[in-house]
């Protein structure tokens, strides 16, 4: 085992607990929001709004929940994650009240189901119950390591919370994609939890197995290739991954899981030749699907060319609509409230919130966003090389490997970069799945922060210990 | 653990980069495409989104804006008696997009023009809502409504310019189409666009800008020049050398008049154009040679689209053609063809004394505080012969209307030069002919206007087509109303 306390970014000594950095870094995340809604409402109506007091309360108090449980039980946490996440969940609240307020989308919404139901008021209370389940995290789980306990029975958890869209009378199809299941009057998104227990799984089942994997190989053509029987997880896993985009039709889960495992593989074993196999492995089951299933086919077309097909197919229009609401928006954009990115329909707020944010506000908007998501990322993988722990640096460093790859499918797909699929932007998009899934995400990732910068517990006295400090290159 | 999760920090990190490259690639790299996309909606909502500014004629509107609900869009073109107006304005529809002066001077229209940039920051300062500026044509609403009314329900075309400065006075269509009634994206507007766009006649076509006709006679006249100019003959009243009949060369056809007319024998350019002799041009066509008709016919603005600023199709003068395809040419058949602008320019660069003006339709642009952004100042397109020999045609043409094919046209109080032609098409010229005229009037103070007029109407009897019967009246009117106008 390479990781030992001495390898740490952080070291255990006397680290500062930054609380009250948070606290600061909070009041801006819950006051540029406040300020954004202030500007949504005069843009419409010429009036300030007036569930705006409401709405600051409201997002307020969650910040201020969630800032006292950090303070109280992970002390020591990153004090970048929790700031950084309330400022997303305010500012999607905004987008998604301001796309509230489109008389198109209203229309649109009357035309197809009778009435019209305003997203914001549901998302507000999607992101309590996601703080709820932030504090939930924190409280019971005092150490992330008793995660690993749960290892297969996190892999059965995670299988049946993917495979639950097919399910007959449970799931959904929405715009061709089999991702949502309905149970009473809520649509529940299951990918987004599995993406956290198929973490727990991978990390448990890598640091057992990871001396196996990394050394027991052959070389060739300069690769360490594992023996068949270790390579038998990662086809299992490519399996599934090619199942969920067959039968779910959904590029964007199956690719999430996939490149989790790759990364996660990688970081456990350090061999180049997982990646390589990884790549290899994903572009074959890419291709193989994308010359089959239909539903993939067309988003291929789409993204390969939106304006040629634009008025034969929805999904080019949706992108046409999409990259224009984006052109539209140039470098400082319109303003909020002012654009025309409800041109996109049903989901505006939705899987292509991401182009409201790049018609109103602009260029220097969606690289403000983007770098945010960018800081959450690099904390994330921050906390994986401070973790003291393999279960923990693997926990980690899937988690943030997710979620890099879901922000880079998502935006990439709504951007015209990659195929789009059907994901959504963590805290902007509507959809509750999304947002109590990522506050849990980022729950665990303050808990292992929390441990891994918890200055060390004073180690028993060994004559051993002191004299064989490795310095490392 | 560590080296391969610095690794992955540093791929996240290239997943984030992509993501910004892409991004500036969109919104900066690509912003204005995107912006100004053909499939972009913003650009209609952005359109109607005010109220739109005006086109003006003689000081008045010929447009408006009205409220719109039930839509995205704010407001809808109006037009003024819009199938009179439609070859000028063209068209502003939410369903179908804009044409000619609507699209051309869009900017303008909706206030969005970088000229008003100033006006705009200021606006948005000072908290108005933005308007459109207006558009002010050179067109004379007296002139456009006697040639609208002189088409009547004949298919046909007018276009009159003032030959001093190329200022468009009128510009007429018939059938034509009243813009109006698809301004919306209405199904009411659905169902007229549809009637118009499948219906036979065409009525969306511009046919003084946009359609070629064969010109016949009227193109005698630019034959008449290319022999002054090139020194072929230089007195009008010196005897031709034309047989009659005339045998085109390298070949055993006879080239006919229409008619029995003796003194087209030898006859004098000023007796060929009075009475319109085939023979006669047709053998001075052939005698000049291809070359030299062909740089004529150039220097009048053949083989060139004209861009008013609306786009007139390009008229046609054969590059490519043997002799009796030359003397053909030259009476205007074989593959000749002008739009009725190009026949206007022609008449007008003999009335100017043979200086050709470059026509054009807008005056100026005006902002939404009436200042001039923009003001056109008439431009000399090219001298397609000189002074005198622009005097003798001009003596010509006079002698045409005061005793030839041409009296009809005759005004009172003025003088009036003209040709008229009547042009056989289709094949062994089976269909029924178009009736032309083209002329101009004078009075102490020069020429006014110019004009050409082209009548295709297949409800007369083939006799009754003939330029000076179903077209000199038309132009006539035309000249009369400018004149009074100018008075």
């Amino acid at each position: 085992m390479s990781s030992t306390t001495h390898t740490s970014t952080i070291g255990a000594i006397g680290a500062p607990s930054r609380r009250n950095t948070e606290l600061g870094l909070l009041v801006f995340a819950v006051l540029i929001p406040i300020f954004a809604y202030a500007n949504v409402g005069l843009a419409i109506d010429g009036t300030m709004p007036t569930g705006m007091i409401g709405y600051g309360l409201g997002l307020g108090l969650l910040a201020a929940v969630g800032h006292l449980v950090v303070r109280k039980f992970a002390p020591y946490a990153d004090p970048l994650l929790l700031p950084l996440a309330t400022l997303l969940n305010g500012l999607g609240l905004v987008l998604i009240w301001r796309l509230d307020q489109s008389q198109r989308l209203q229309q649109l919404q009357k035309n197809a189901f009778g009435a019209f139901n305003p997203a914001a008021p549901n998302q507000l209370m999607y992101s309590a119950v996601g703080i709820a389940l932030f504090v939930g995290v924190l409280l019971l789980l005092k150490d992330h390591r008793i995660l690993q306990r749960f290892t297969y029975i996190s892999m059965v958890a995670a299988m049946i919370l993917l495979l639950l869209p097919l399910v007959p009378g449970l799931g959904t199809d929405v715009f061709g994609a089999k991702i949502w299941i309905r149970i009473g009057g809520f649509s529940i998104q299951p990918g987004e939890f599995a993406k956290i227990v198929i973490a727990v799984f991978f990390a448990g089942y890598l640091m057992v197995k990871r001396d196996a994997l990394a050394l027991a190989s052959r070389r060739f053509m300069g690769l360490y290739l594992p023996r068949g029987r270790d390579l038998g997880p990662i086809l299992v896993i490519w399996a599934v991954s090619l199942l969920i985009l067959v039968f779910e039709n959904d590029l964007g889960t199956s690719l999430l899981f996939f490149g989790m495992f790759v990364v996660m593989l990688y970081v456990a074993t350090e061999r180049t030749s997982w990646i390589v196999i990884g790549l290899l492995m994903s572009a074959v089951g890419a291709v193989a699907v994308a010359s089959t299933a239909g539903h993939v086919q067309a988003r291929v077309d789409a993204w390969l060319d939106p304006f040629g097909c634009y008025t034969t197919s929805g999904a080019c229009e949706q992108i046409g609509q999409s990259i224009m609401a984006f052109g539209s928006g140039g470098v400082l954009g319109t303003g909020l409230g002012q654009g025309n990115s409800d041109l996109i329909g049903f989901a505006a707020n939705a899987d292509f919130i991401f182009a409201t944010v790049g018609e109103e506000l602009g260029l220097a908007g969606v690289m403000a966003f983007l770098v945010i998501y960018g800081l959450i990322i690099e904390r994330g993988v921050r906390t994986a090389l401070a973790a003291r722990d393999p279960f923990g640096k693997l926990f980690a460093a899937g988690l943030s490997g997710a979620f890099a790859l879901q922000i880079f499918v998502v935006a990439g797909g709504v951007m015209g970069l990659i195929p789009l699929t059907g994901m959504t932007m963590p805290w902007l998009a509507a959809g509750g799945s999304s947002v109590i899934a990522n506050w849990a995400l980022i729950a665990i990732l303050i808990r292992i922060s929390d441990t891994a910068r918890r200055p060390a517990p004073a180690a028993p006295a060994s004559p051993d210990a002191e004299m064989t400090q490795v310095v490392r290159p | 653990m560590n080296k391969p999760l610095r690794r992955i920090a540093l791929f996240c990190g290239l997943l984030v980069l992509a993501l910004l490259i892409r991004d500036n690639w969109l919104q900066y790299v690509k912003a204005d495409e995107l912006r100004t996309h053909e499939k972009n909606r913003r650009v209609l909502i952005e359109r109607y989104a005010q109220e739109r500014g005006d086109i003006i004629v003689d000081g008045k509107t010929i447009t408006g804006s009205e409220r719109t609900t039930g839509s995205d869009f704010a407001y809808k073109r109006t037009y003024k008696n819009g199938e009179m107006w439609a070859p000028v304005t063209g068209y502003a529809s939410q369903a179908y997009g804009a044409t000619q002066i609507e699209s051309l001077e869009d900017g303008i229209l909706t206030g969005n023009d970088d000229r008003l940039f100033f006006r705009r920051t200021l606006d948005m300062v000072t908290g108005k809502k933005k308007e459109g500026g207006n558009v002010v044509t050179t067109l004379n609403g007296a002139a456009q409504k006697a040639a609208f009314e002189g088409l009547g329900n004949k298919k046909g075309a007018v276009a009159a310019i003032d030959p001093s400065t190329g200022a468009i006075l009128a510009l007429a269509s018939t059938p034509s189409y009243d813009p109006s009634v698809f301004a919306g994206n209405s199904k009411d507007d659905e169902k007229a666009w549809t009637s118009l766009e499948s219906d036979k006649n065409k009525p969306l076509l511009n046919r003084a800008l946009r359609e070629t006709y064969p010109p016949g006679s009227t193109f005698k006249v630019v034959t008449a020049a290319a022999a002054l100019e090139h020194g072929l003959y230089t007195d009008p009243d010196e005897k031709t050398e034309s047989p009659l009949p005339w045998t085109m060369p390298d070949t055993r056809t006879e080239l006919k008049n229409e008619g029995s007319y003796p003194s087209c024998k030898d006859g004098s350019l000023r007796e060929a154009l009075r009475i319109s002799c085939n023979t006669v041009f047709g053998k001075i066509g052939s005698d000049l040679g291809k070359e030299k008709m062909l740089e004529t016919a150039e220097q009048f603005g053949f083989n060139e689209e004209q861009f008013v600023p609306v786009r007139a199709t390009a008229s046609n003068f054969p590059k490519e053609m043997d002799r009796p395809q030359t003397a053909l040419s030259s009476i205007g058949q074989f593959e000749t063809a002008a739009t009725p602008l190009q026949m206007a320019m022609v008449a007008s660069a003999i009335a100017n004394d043979g200086r050709l003006m470059e026509p054009y339709m807008i005056s100026e642009l005006k902002s939404p505080g009436l200042d001039t952004i923009e003001r056109h100042s008439p431009r000399e397109l090219s001298r397609p012969l000189t002074g005198e020999n622009a005097q003798k045609l001009q003596d010509l043409m006079e002698t045409v209307v005061k005793s030839g094919t041409g009296t009809s046209a005759q005004i009172p109080g003025a003088t009036v030069g003209g040709k008229t032609g009547t042009a056989q098409h289709g094949i062994d010229n089976s269909e029924k002919p178009y009736a032309w005229f083209l002329s101009y009037a004078k009075t102490a103070d020069g020429s006014p206007v110019a004009v050409a007029v082209v009548v295709e109407d297949s409800d007369a009897h083939r006799e009754d087509i003939s330029g000076g019967g179903l077209a000199a009246p038309i132009a006539k009117n035309v000249m009369q109303a400018v004149l009074n106008g100018s008075k």
